[in-house]
């Protein structure tokens, strides 16, 4: 159970992904995400306890991260952990994610 | 990984044989016809998978060594280097060197040793001078070039390499994690910006976390050169796609580029603008460009040919890849069109079928003392079938000598370097089939012979050219069936025996008496005699005076004979005749007395009656009249000293062999008899005559006669008999 799911202070759905976003959870962690997904509410994923991170775990973030838009949500992620800075830093995709529109402040502390 | 490495190893280590030996080959033909691209192209795909399968393993010294020559092979297919003879004497001895790599680093797993080191220290050195200078001046010979293909569309500002990267949705399932890649990149210089393509990515519900949606439109600063970056994605390669753009590309590679991508145009285009690889201004003057070189039917360029033209690297991969496909098939379908026997079995099966032979020719014998006439007409239908049953069981040990013979392509080419002649091998006849042990056994004498002919036989140039002839020497090998023998010939156009120097030496040897003057013939082949050379000069490589003699007992150990032919100033031939096969012949069984002997059948020309008044002439002269011709016989039964009355009616068996032939004076012709040769004890090794013997359908022996020698026993006697008759000597030749 790689994602654990709780209420933020705001009263949004806050999820936790802990362990490692790798090839070897991306099947799993794609079908639990996206079944927190498809309610539609403003959501926030703790990333902090993320302790390994490869492509496919860059793909479900991005997954995650289009599959709000589609559904007219938003999604923060915050709490980055070091292996996910990493990621996103060679990626060039800090920017993506860190859309202005949803920019909070724990991820720009966290970045 | 699932793979069983160690298992995948011994495939490679079989393949970069076979590769390397393609790889030779495909150099000696170049050696010939230095044009020849696909004869290029084919050892660049070796030496590239060689170096690409021993990067899987880690074999990094074979990587290494690999990596340079594959550099020179890549400019040598781009025409920055021009194949010359020098050139393919570095590749082959790099490839001798690849090959020692390979059975030391990867089959043995060991180090190289201190003399290897030098040799490749040496070697990179050689293959340095077809290098590049050096990288920098790489990234300055692109700027240079690139103006000349003048296909419209400045060049391009930046002076960043500009990456495109889509990978294959596999990647990750084969264990690669395209980031990785990325990581790697960074080593080589400086990602100067990076954009991440995840447009493929599909919907949540159709998306598979396995596999790979994303790509990278990478801007990069390294001094590398375009190997080293594509060598990056070297393993990505199979359903990714990687567009390497080198500085200052045209522009017009940028837009091909842009519209070989599967994203639309303007997306690229912004992201191509924002990262800094092009200017707003190229872009559209790029694009507007593309739109007014659209076909004049209003189609544009087909994708498949921007992505063959744009993607230089990528069309050679692919193509690489097909070849290797085709190869891979190609060897499959051989492998699954041969079979791998035992040799013993086979050895077993030949036996098996010799008694078989023996077995059905007594079967024939009863029935017919039992003359039950359908009994005879089954046995006889069964001997058939035996006998088809025989000869498929031979055929299965008969291999063609081709390549035997090819191996000589390089030894020639290599001793001729090393005497410094230019000599050309000519191979026919290399389809001609033979037993595969006598295969085995002739390389050695055949090595020694050809190595014998260059060095001693063909001149050095400038005593050609003083000659008249060509200053290339010519050395052929030729193979052929002949009344059921093998012959190989070899062949060059040297100088010829010195016969009186022959006839010399073999007197001062007291190997012919001091008035005695042999025929030219038998004086040229004295030098197969121990201990014989007449070179003037001992090189390493023959003409120690060991050898000939060697190379004749080999032969004779295999039931051969070897002879040879020489013209002064026109060449040398050796003849080396050989028994098709070891084990069974067709033989034609005749009787002399109570005794039965067999002659092989191939060798039996014709059979014909002593008529009485031959027969009184015989007395007289030891030739026959064979319709005008003279033909010298042997009378068996002196011969063989058979003590019983002379039968009422004798015949004449007409044998040939190498071209001559005799008469053998027989009481009974009984035709033929299938024949399972079995070896005559060493007791009867010095036996003159017979070659062996074997088991009749009744139980009895019979034996085998050695016709070669009986033939030359009846012309040297024949010639003897006319020469002290003071007779011309040419009549015994007619």
């Amino acid at each position: 159970m790689p994602i654990r799911s709780t209420t933020n202070k705001d009263g949004q759905s806050l999820l936790h992904i802990d362990g490692d976003m790798t090839i070897y959870t991306a099947a799993e962690i794609k079908d639990e995400l996206m079944t927190y997904m498809a309610q539609p509410c403003e959501r926030e994923i703790d990333l902090s306890e993320v302790s390994e991170m490869d492509s496919a775990g860059l793909q479900m973030l991005i997954l995650a991260k289009r599959e709000a838009e589609r559904h007219g949500t938003s999604l923060r992620l915050t709490g980055h952990s070091r292996a996910v800075l990493d990621v996103l830093d060679l990626c060039n995709l800090a920017l993506y994610f860190g859309d202005p529109v949803i920019l909070s402040c724990n991820e720009k502390k966290g970045q | 990984m699932s793979l069983d490495l160690d298992q995948a190893l011994q495939t490679y280590i079989a393949e970069a044989r076979e590769l390397l030996q393609d790889m030779e080959d495909a150099l000696l033909r170049l050696e010939v016809d230095p044009n020849d691209a696909d004869t290029v192209g084919a050892i660049f795909r070796a030496a590239h998978t060689i170096k690409g399968s021993a990067g899987l393993f880690g074999l990094d010294p074979i990587v290494s060594f690999t990596h340079i020559v594959e550099d020179v092979l890549d400019r040598v297919r781009d025409g920055d280097v021009a194949i010359e003879a020098n050139l393919i004497a570095v590749l082959l001895e790099s490839g001798d060197h690849m090959l020692h790599l390979v059975n030391v680093v990867a089959a043995q797993g060991g180090q190289l040793d201190a003399e290897a080191i030098v040799r490749e220290n040496g070697l990179r050195v050689r293959l340095q001078a077809y290098q590049d200078n050096s990288e920098v001046s790489h990234v300055v010979q692109t700027e240079k070039e690139i103006p000349l293909q003048s296909s419209g569309g400045g060049l391009v500002e930046t002076d960043n390499w500009h990456i495109s990267l889509r990978f294959g949705q596999n990647v990750m399932r084969d264990g690669m994690d395209p980031l990785s890649f990325l990581r790697y990149l960074s080593t080589l210089g400086e990602i100067v910006s990076i954009t991440t393509m995840f447009d493929a990515l599909p919907l949540a519900d159709e998306m598979d976390a396995e596999s790979c949606y994303l790509g990278f439109e990478i801007d990069f600063k390294s001094e590398a050169d375009k190997a080293t970056i594509a060598g990056v994605f070297e393993f990505a390669r199979e359903g990714s796609l990687v567009h390497i753009l080198p500085p200052h590309s045209k522009l017009t590679e940028y837009i091909e580029l842009i519209r070989s991508l599967p994203e639309s145009e303007t997306r690229l285009g912004e992201i191509l603008v924002a990262t800094g690889a092009l200017t707003q201004q190229e872009l559209e003057s790029g694009l507007s460009e593309q739109q007014t070189s659209a076909r004049p039917d209003g189609s544009t360029t087909p994708l498949g040919e921007i992505l063959v033209e744009q993607r230089s690297v990528e069309h050679e991969v692919v193509q690489a890849a097909l070849d290797k496909q085709t190869q891979s098939k190609d060897s499959k379908s051989k492998e699954s069109r041969y079979i791998r026997v035992q040799a013993d079995k086979l050895d077993e099966l030949i036996n098996m079928v010799g008694e078989l032979v023996i077995a059905g020719a007594g079967v024939s014998l009863l029935a017919q003392r039992v003359s039950d006439n359908s009994l005879q007409e089954a046995a006889s239908v069964m001997s058939g079938l035996v006998e088809e049953i025989r000869d498929g069981a031979l055929r299965l040990r008969m291999v063609p000598i081709g390549e035997t013979f090819n191996r000589f392509q390089r030894v020639v080419r290599d001793v001729g370097r090393e005497l410094g002649k230019d000599i050309e091998l000519i191979i026919t006849g290399a389809d001609t089939e033979l037993d595969k042990t006598v295969v085995e056994k002739i390389g050695d004498p055949l090595m020694h012979l050809v190595r014998n002919a260059m060095d001693h036989g063909i001149e050095s140039a400038s005593i050609r050219e003083a000659k008249g002839k060509s200053a290339k020497g010519t050395l052929r090998l030729n193979a052929y069936h002949d009344s059921g023998s093998i012959v190989i010939e070899i062949v060059d156009d040297g100088g010829g025996l010195n016969r009186d120097r022959i006839l010399q030496k073999a007197r001062d040897r007291g190997l012919i008496a001091p008035n005695v003057t042999p025929p030219d013939q038998e004086i040229y082949n004295m030098i197969f005699e121990a201990g014989f050379s007449t070179a003037e000069a001992i090189t390493n490589l023959s003409g120690r005076g060991v050898g000939m003699d060697v190379v004749k007992r080999n032969i004779t150990a295999l039931r051969g004979t070897v002879s040879l032919d020489s013209a002064v100033g026109q060449g040398t031939t050796v003849s080396i005749r050989l028994p098709l096969t070891l084990a069974i012949i067709d033989g034609f069984l005749v009787g002399v007395g109570k005794s039965s002997y067999i002659v092989p059948l191939d060798m039996v020309q014709e059979c014909i009656e002593l008529t009485e008044a031959d027969r009184q002439l015989t007395r007289e002269r030891s030739y026959l009249n064979l319709r005008g011709e003279v033909l010298p016989f042997v009378m068996l039964r002196e011969h063989f000293e058979i003590e019983s009355t002379g039968a009422r009616r004798e015949n004449v068996v007409v044998v040939t062999c190498a071209g001559q032939k005799a008469g053998l004076v027989v009481d009974e012709l009984m035709g033929e008899f299938q024949t399972v040769i079995k070896p005559l004890g060493k007791i009867f090794s010095t036996l003159r005559g017979i070659s062996g013997s074997t088991i009749l359908g009744s139980g009895e022996v019979a034996l085998i006669l050695d016709v070669p020698s009986l033939v030359q026993q009846a012309v040297n006697r024949e010639s003897q008999h006319v020469s002290t008759k003071q007779i011309p000597h040419q009549l015994s030749c007619s």
